[in-house]
């Protein structure tokens, strides 16, 4: 699933598109909040306000809300920054001739799902120490005959599976919208070239499929940005009250 | 162009299994994500929490801006309040003196318009007093002069020596008041 390199040119290993989205996509957020918070205002003007009311969302919708506390203003640019890198990059599928997710080619999702399962399991061991992997494994209020089923599965649960789950699910979501919009293109542009014009016809059937597929890209493609940061933020609150879980 | 399509996609799944990953996008992502990470905790953040804080901090002291100002309200209020009733205790206690004061001059006033009265009529008797004696005094000259020409005139003779006509005058007075006394009594 690699696209050609740009450069060098149709290489298999170049400087590939993806990559360019992704540098793209850092420099558009990073230009955007700059100058949206560049002047600070008391009453905000549009660009600021806009600005905040995104910066608002990440801060008070999913850690607020989810951390709470009095520490979850520490994690907030980790899931500020997740949220909107991912949000971009995956926009990026749904903007015509860019249409390309950057996280439909899985090594971006495997980085982004191996910083965060370093982030909350160092949140976690700082802060109960090593009898934090007694926490998030051994339940408590569990018989004590049912322990050995449970303990491996919390295990793998929480050690093993957690981490493929939250990439594999950015990416596949990812992947499988941009092989449906492509395929429906493909399709329509398979349907239009027949000479049967009953057959021909039925490319509008496929373009309105294409156009409901689309949409509903846009909206998950807007929804995994936001799953993956809220499952951030529930992992590492998980970490930071390990003993009350 | 269909057997392009296919031919690319059959290469494509001989090449490459899906999910594994290119290590060339992992480093731009991850590298990419890094400074997108620096950019918001350096600069994004503070820069918004700033705000937040001071739009707090404005609101809140904005509230307490106005609880002084309230309080400072109530404060003048009961003072103004206070003030008043000083003031219509201050104006009772005046009218209270005026009124005394004033019962006041009006008795010496009285007392004063008694006295004066009292002391006109006093001069206006002794007035009297000493015009009657007047009269007494010269109605007894006079009375003496005149009787004696009358007499003079009735009798011929003249009266004119002095000391008999005095002599003559003193009698008949002394005739007249022991006459009067008789009456009087």
């Amino acid at each position: 699933m690699h696209l050609p390199a740009i450069l060098p040119w149709g290489a298999a290993d170049g400087f590939s598109k993806q990559m360019l989205l992704v540098i793209l996509s850092v420099v558009i957020i990073a230009t955007f909040f700059l100058l949206a918070a560049r002047k600070q205002q008391l009453v905000p003007g549009k660009l600021q306000f806009a600005g905040e009311a995104a910066y608002g969302f990440v801060r008070n919708s999913i850690a607020k809300d989810i951390i709470g506390g009095r520490d979850f203003i520490k994690y907030v640019p980790l899931l500020f920054s997740l949220f909107f890198f991912i949000l971009v990059n995956n926009i990026y599928g749904a903007i015509p001739v860019i249409q390309l997710p950057s996280f439909s080619h899985v090594g971006g999702a495997y980085v982004l799902a191996a910083i965060v399962y370093v982030t909350w399991i160092g949140i976690g061991i700082k802060k109960n120490g090593l009898r934090y992997f007694k926490l998030a494994t051994v339940p408590s209020g569990v018989p004590v005959y049912i322990l050995p089923i449970v303990i491996p599965i919390e295990i793998i649960s929480n050690f093993l599976v957690r981490p493929v789950t939250h990439s594999l699910r950015l990416f596949a979501t990812m992947l499988a919208g941009h092989l449906i919009v492509m395929i429906a293109g493909s399709g329509i542009e398979y349907l239009v070239m027949q000479e049967n014009v009953l057959l021909k016809g039925t490319s509008v059937l496929v373009l309105a499929g294409a156009i409901a597929m689309y949409m509903l890209e846009a909206l998950i493609m807007a929804l995994q940005a936001y799953v993956f940061t809220l499952l951030t933020a529930i992992y590492i609150e998980g970490a930071l009250h390990a003993d009350s879980h | 162009m269909n057997q392009l399509i296919i031919s690319a996609a059959t290469e494509g799944a001989e090449a490459a299994n899906p999910l594994v990953p290119n290590l060339w996008e992992m480093g731009v992502v991850l590298a990419g994500f890094a400074v997108l990470f620096f950019i918001v905790v350096k600069f994004v953040v503070p820069m918004f929490e700033k705000t937040f804080a001071e739009r707090a901090e404005a609101i809140e002291g904005g509230i307490a801006k106005a609880e002084k100002a309230q309080a400072e309200a109530s404060a003048a209020l009961e003072e103004y309040k206070q003030q008043l009733t000083d003031a219509r205790a201050e104006a009772n206690r005046i009218r209270e003196e005026a009124r005394a004061e004033g019962a006041l001059i009006l008795a010496e006033l009285k007392e004063k318009a008694a006295a004066e009265s009292a002391r006109i009529t006093a001069q206006a008797h002794a007035q009297i007093e000493s015009e009657r004696q007047a009269a007494v005094v010269s109605l007894r000259s006079e009375v003496g002069t005149l009787a004696t020409t009358l007499a003079g005139r009735i009798v011929g003779e003249t009266l004119e020596d002095d000391a008999r006509a005095a002599r003559v005058v003193d009698r008949f007075l002394a005739d007249l008041e022991t006459q009067n006394a008789g009456v009087a009594k």
